[in-house]
């Protein structure tokens, strides 16, 4: 699915990343786990795109494709879809309207025919439900006015909508209490297939109750520096990280 | 890739005016200039009645002695009133019969600009009955002998002088006296068409009823006159659209509307403005001056809209005069400047009755160098009580050299009125962007959905045609290309 080597990328002359790998297969789960400032949410942006940051060496292949060739739109029309730590408000443009869209672009892009109405709203009440979201917030403003809960359901639904090959949760369990946790884990879980991924970034093993992870990765410093099966999470939230920067500074 | 400010910034400029041709039609002129000859030639070329005439000149006396107005943050090169000309009529001066007596390069034009006469004539399920002035003449009024029916007189302003002159001598310049402004005093002395409406006592009017304005020939000024009175009980929408032809030199356009509802009557009136608003290093467009004003009776509501992305220099204030006990005000705008575009728009609320309501929702979007500016006075008179105003403006910003300003002015004489204004300026943001260039939503699109969705509470109030009109338009100011 999608295959990274050595990923050098910075920000204002800064390199954040340096010389990350990573490889992710279809039907696959990976949790990215580490210590604030390690790059995590960089790596989501600069997967999805954003301008801000400068590749200095390295080379993404998203199912076939050279990533780092692609534009944003056209990386999340392939099939990437970002679930974003901060989801964005645009006042006076409903959920509705923005994701058929959305739904429409994509659609163009593959050559395919315009969702009719009657469909879309199908797929709006199918999908919702997945993540139990209020069918009133379908029709509200895109995330304005949301609560924190409210908005990383939406994210969700968004990713449900959508229908990613693969979806990069960005701390999507930052600011969730228990309940919310585990409608939006339902909801990844059941989206789940053989053919797409997920890389779940997050800082806690306590999402990882919910979507249980086939490898977990520590990134540190700019760089994968340990993975492992799913128990190295909880030996994480155990012991902490400072085991971990050690090992990698003896080195 | 993705957006860019400087990307954006480069779209815009290279954005054109979509409507900047020129019908090739013959047409009957008066010499450039502006004395009481020519004034008596227009009097004469449109067989005014005596009081008309008088009225004219009596205008143009007082104008003489007015100095134009500097008080707007607009900077420009003010006009030379000498190099003006004054009228301007297709040559085929005689009244049209029917339709098919229309000019057809006139009906080309009409086309062109998406107003079909001869569709909604075939088409009866299509509610909008249409006036066309070009440059000065009303040249064909649709629904006529339909809203006839009803008592509705819906004409050219010139066919009411001679048909309807007690109505036009009671209302004309109740509501902005020759006297009000520089512009208004040249628009009384000058004015060569425009449109006429009445509304009868108790009738809501079944259709949209609109004007089209289009300045055609280089170098003439239109003045036109729009009189819309809406008797006791009555109804009425009126839709008013303009465009103008691309040239080097601004032209000048100072119009005078006026609206007045009569007891327990409601007038809504809509505009979009898409005058040619020069080329993108500032050079030509049309100045648009205007005075826009209604006057509300007992129970009455007079409601402006306004979409205006057009003009160089745009300097206007639909107000309301809410005069009757329980009248009701509203002012709905979006303003779109781009490139050296300048605008000085807002709205006066001047409340004289009890009860008095008035609501104001402003919403510019200032793009490339441009100056955009919300002037707005509420006025509470002594005897208003209980009167209240909400007042929000909004400023959207997409570049770092464009400006916004707002210039809200309060004025209260009674201790009970309630006054809200609220007031946010804001940049477009590039996180907005970026999330729906995440969702596969082209940058165009993304930024035609975020300034749609900024205007949304001013799009509402528009009829629904007019509103796809709308933000078709809002698209083209604002992109590169649509999509």
């Amino acid at each position: 699915m999608i295959t990274i080597k050595n990923l050098h990328a910075s920000i204002d002359g800064k390199e954040i990343l340096k010389g990350l790998n990573l490889e992710v297969k279809a039907g696959e789960v990976h949790a990215i786990m580490g210590p604030n400032g390690a790059g995590k949410s960089t790596l989501a942006s600069v997967l999805a795109g954003r301008e801000e940051y400068e590749i200095t060496e390295g080379s993404v292949d998203f199912d076939g494709q050279d990533l780092l060739e692609l534009s944003t739109e056209d990386r999340a029309r392939e099939g990437l879809f970002l679930a974003f730590q901060y989801p964005i408000e645009i006042p006076g443009v409903s959920n509705v309207n923005f994701l058929r869209t959305s739904l429409n672009e994509i659609r163009d892009y593959k050559g395919e025919e315009q969702i009719s109405a009657k469909d879309f709203m199908a797929l709006v009440r199918e999908k919702s439900a997945l993540v139990e979201l209020d069918a009133k917030l379908a029709s509200r403003s895109v995330n304005e006015g949301f609560s924190g809960g409210e908005k990383k359901r939406n994210e969700i639904f968004q990713m449900a909508m959508l229908n990613p090959k693969l979806s990069i949760l960005d701390e999507t369990d930052s600011g969730l209490d228990i309940d919310a946790l585990r409608i939006v884990a339902n909801g990844v879980n059941k989206l789940k297939t053989a053919e797409n991924a997920t890389i779940v970034i997050t800082h806690y093993q306590r999402l990882l109750d919910y979507i249980v992870p086939d490898v977990v990765h520590v990134l540190y410093n700019g760089k994968i520096v340990k993975s492992g099966p799913k128990e190295l999470a909880l030996e994480l939230e155990e012991k902490g990280y400072d085991w971990i920067k050690a090992e990698v500074d003896a080195q | 890739m993705g957006y860019t400010e400087n990307e954006l910034a480069k779209d815009l400029e290279n954005q054109e005016y979509k409507f900047g041709f020129v019908t090739n039609i013959d047409s009957d002129k008066a010499p450039k200039g502006l004395d009481e000859s020519i004034i008596r030639f227009i009097s004469a070329k449109k067989n005014e009645p005596e009081w008309m005439l008088e009225y004219r000149l009596k205008a143009f006396a007082i104008w003489k002695e007015m100095t134009e107005p500097s008080w707007a943050h607009v900077h420009y090169t003010k006009p030379d009133f000498q190099d003006i000309t004054y009228y301007s009529a297709p040559k085929q001066t005689k009244k049209y019969e029917s339709w098919d007596d229309v000019d057809p390069e006139m009906k080309a034009t009409m086309a062109k600009l998406g107003i079909s006469l001869e569709e909604q004539q075939r088409l009866t399920g299509t509610n909008v009955a249409v006036d066309f002035v070009m440059d000065s003449v009303s040249v064909a009024t649709s629904f006529k002998a339909k809203l006839g029916e009803l008592g509705i007189i819906f004409c050219s302003f010139s066919e009411a002088v001679q048909e309807h002159p007690e109505l036009v001598r009671k209302y004309m310049g109740s509501v902005v006296p020759m006297t009000d402004n520089f512009y208004a005093a040249l628009n009384c002395a000058v004015f060569t068409d425009g449109s006429f409406c009445y509304i009868p006592k108790g009738v809501k009017c079944p259709m949209e009823l609109s004007t089209y304005f289009r300045i055609n020939e280089g170098g003439t000024g239109q003045f036109e006159r729009t009189l819309v009175v809406a008797d006791q009980g009555s109804y009425v929408s009126y839709l008013e659209g303009c465009t103008a032809p691309q040239r080097d030199e601004n032209q000048l356009h100072a119009a005078v509307v006026e609206l007045i509802a009569l007891d327990d009557a409601e007038i809504k009136y809509s505009t979009v403005q898409n005058w040619y608003p020069g080329d993108k290093e500032g050079k030509g467009g049309v100045f648009n001056f205007v005075t826009k004003r209604g006057i509300c009776e007992r129970n009455a509501k007079i409601s402006w809209t306004q979409v205006e992305t057009g003009s160089a220099v745009t300097w206007k204030y639909p107000s309301c005069i809410l005069k009757g006990d329980n009248s009701i005000g509203e002012f709905y705008s979006v303003a779109v400047t781009n490139n050296y575009q300048q605008a000085d728009t807002g709205t006066k609320m001047v409340h004289l009755g009890r009860n008095t309501k008035s609501t104001i929702i402003s919403k510019g979007i200032s793009a490339g160098k441009s100056q955009n500016s919300y002037r707005g006075l509420v006025q509470i008179h002594k005897n208003a009580a209980n009167a209240r105003n909400f007042s929000q403006c909004d400023s959207l910003l997409m570049t770092d050299e464009c400006g916004a300003h707002t210039f809200p002015y309060i004025e209260c004489k009674n201790s009970s009125a309630k006054i809200e204004h609220e007031a946010t300026t804001s940049k477009i943001g590039e996180d907005q962007i970026f999330y729906c260039l995440q969702r596969g939503i082209s940058e165009e699109k993304a930024i035609s959905l975020i300034v749609n969705g900024y205007c949304k509470e001013v799009l509402n109030q528009l009829p629904m045609e007019f509103a796809v009109e709308a933000q078709k338009l809002l698209a083209i100011s604002l992109e590169g290309s649509v999509g």
